[in-house]
């Protein structure tokens, strides 16, 4: 794609991040730092890219390849797992107290 | 094959923007983390039709090993534990944003100078944020105990940022980048990470994970440029430009622009403000139970001592018994309350705390005056009256809760150290304050004891 066509990707996808978050109350606000971890997470699907295409007679670009899918893959699982964790207790929490 | 792929991602970056959407109201916050997780799901199980791919066998046992360890890891951690694991994971996030770049590089894929200037800068804010988050999470879980300073901090960090922006820029202009010029530009942008988080004290933390939270996002959205994939560009600078906003407003809370949180780190050895006159005095569960028994208006200011207690529930429990008697009971939350804003509402949701019985600073300040009794338990610099009048106290100007406005002031405090920043708290020293030492889980529970006693 257009280097210019992606500059207006940024652009936007920056408007869009700021609006997402300016109305979120305070006490949202660790849960979402945590929710927005796991978004970025979606970087696993671009180490998959990378390493599925490594030479695989190149111990070195294997090796890369094998850290940045199980980094990007940590970084998903753990962060849906402890944002999930958070947020069911919002739920318990409300029925408690109504 | 790959236009289904393409369609998908679009799907997937739509559901991940309503996913967040979702998340910033209690109502639905919950539904917004499921649909992302299955959205994650789906674009991980489409990535694996990409044309041309191979290595499975590694790609799969990658993924089997980093997911399962960080979803076990994540499940078994304690809830006062949170900030840290969201600073490793999202170091790992980095991590492999600046492994992306360095296989380029590797394979010789990065061509065209905006394809090289967005690869080097990905690579630098990836490292950065993997080498500050390892960091940020040994200080958080106490492996790093002290704070790290060297003689010219700021002239170091000056420095190596120099030498590794050359080094870069120096990379983007080469025509065929010498490998061993890459992997020391890769160790400098680690270094510098490290060095940069390392005198960082623990009360700035929760900004410094944010920042660095903003720039994963941010380095996975250069990365994605770099691949030519727009669902890593769309949710890597959704992230990065949210991830922002919220470090600002976090910093705001704590009265603590950005820049001197990095620059001018508070540290305990530097403080020397003014001398606090006066003596601390003690109070016991019987007295502290019948003060608050007999009151009309007791407010909780809860800090981070009582979640390390675990001492939530019992809280909680006191406060139910409190209302029963007819007390009204509320509870004041500073926004860096906790460890990360929100922490401690995350804590008392927890424990059953209903959310109408939660303020934050700008809501209850005005009442302290008003209330008979300010219960602070395990909070400390969030109430200290220094951050108001001395100027020479790092935590001047920061906004604190009043609770020295209150008729009377009851501290539950393990021992007589000072507070996470390492600042003598004044208000332990004012006349309507008593302190009333234990561990929040044994204090309150007397207290709880007491207050029954009373009503038979």
């Amino acid at each position: 794609m257009e280097g210019i066509v992606y500059l207006y990707v940024f652009v936007l996808a920056a408007f869009v991040g700021y609006e997402v978050i300016s109305r979120v109350p305070v006490i949202l606000h660790t849960p979402l730092m945590s929710g927005s971890n796991f978004i970025h997470g979606v970087v696993l699907i671009g180490a998959m890219v990378v390493m599925g295409h490594a030479d695989p007679d190149s111990p070195l670009e294997l090796a890369i390849g094998f850290i940045a899918v199980l980094l990007g893959a940590a970084n998903a699982a753990g962060g849906y797992v402890v944002t999930e964790r958070m947020l069911a207790m919002f739920k318990s929490g409300k029925k408690g107290g109504e | 094959m790959k236009w289904i792929i393409d369609l998908a991602y679009v799907g997937v970056a739509i559901v991940f923007i309503l996913g967040l959407k979702a998340m910033s109201s209690p109502v639905t916050a919950r539904k917004g983390i499921v649909w992302a997780g299955w959205a994650m799901i789906v674009a991980t199980l489409v990535t694996l039709f990409w044309p041309g791919m191979q290595n499975f066998a590694w790609m799969i046992l990658a993924i089997v090993i980093g997911g399962s360890l960080a979803w076990v890891s994540g499940k078994r951690v304690a809830m006062t534990d949170m900030p840290q694991m969201v600073a490793i994971y999202n170091g790992m996030g980095g991590g492999a944003a600046a492994a992306i770049a360095a296989l380029e590089f590797a394979r010789g894929e990065v061509h065209g100078t905006m394809v090289t200037i967005l690869a080097v800068l990905g690579a630098l804010i990836g490292s950065v944020a993997f080498s500050g988050s390892c960091v940020a999470f040994a200080k958080l879980q106490g492996i790093m105990k002290k704070a790290f300073r060297l003689p010219a901090q700021n002239q170091v960090n000056m420095a190596l940022a120099a030498v590794t922006g050359i080094l870069g820029l120096a990379i983007i202009t080469a025509e065929h980048p010498g490998m061993f010029a890459i992997a020391l530009f890769f160790l400098l942008a680690l270094a510098l990470g490290a060095i940069v988080t390392a005198p960082i004290g623990g009360a700035d933390m929760p900004v410094v994970i944010s920042l660095l939270n903003a720039f994963t996002g941010l380095a996975v959205g250069f990365e994605g440029y770099v691949l030519g994939n727009p669902a890593l560009v769309v949710a890597g600078i959704v992230v990065g430009a949210s991830g922002t906003l919220l470090t600002q407003l976090m910093a705001k809370a704590m009265n603590r622009p950005i820049k001197n949180v990095i620059f001018a780190p508070i540290s305990g050895e530097a403080v020397e403000g003014e001398a606090i006159e006066g003596t601390m005095r003690e109070i016991g569960a019987l007295d502290a139970a019948a003060s608050m028994r007999y009151a009309s208006k007791v407010i909780i200011v809860p800090g981070y001592g009582m979640a390390v207690a675990g001492a939530q529930h019992k809280v909680w429990e006191m406060s139910q018994l409190l209302e029963e008697a007819g007390v009204e009971v509320v509870f004041a939350i500073h926004p860096v309350a906790g460890r990360m804003p929100g922490h401690m509402n995350v804590l008392l949701a927890e424990a059953g705390v209903p959310y109408d019985k939660i303020f934050d600073l700008d809501e209850i300040n005005a009442d302290f005056a008003q209330a008979d009794v300010a219960l602070i338990i395990g909070a400390n610099d969030v109430v200290n009256p220094v951050a108001r009048t001395d100027k020479s106290s790092p935590i001047y100007g920061m906004p604190i809760l009043n609770a020295d406005m209150a008729h009377n002031v009851i501290v539950v405090k393990r021992g007589k150290g000072s507070g996470y920043s390492g600042i003598e708290n004044a208000l332990f020293y004012k006349e309507n304050c008593r302190m009333f030492y234990g561990s929040a889980q044994k204090a309150i529970g007397e207290v709880i004891q007491h207050v029954k006693e009373m009503e038979g």
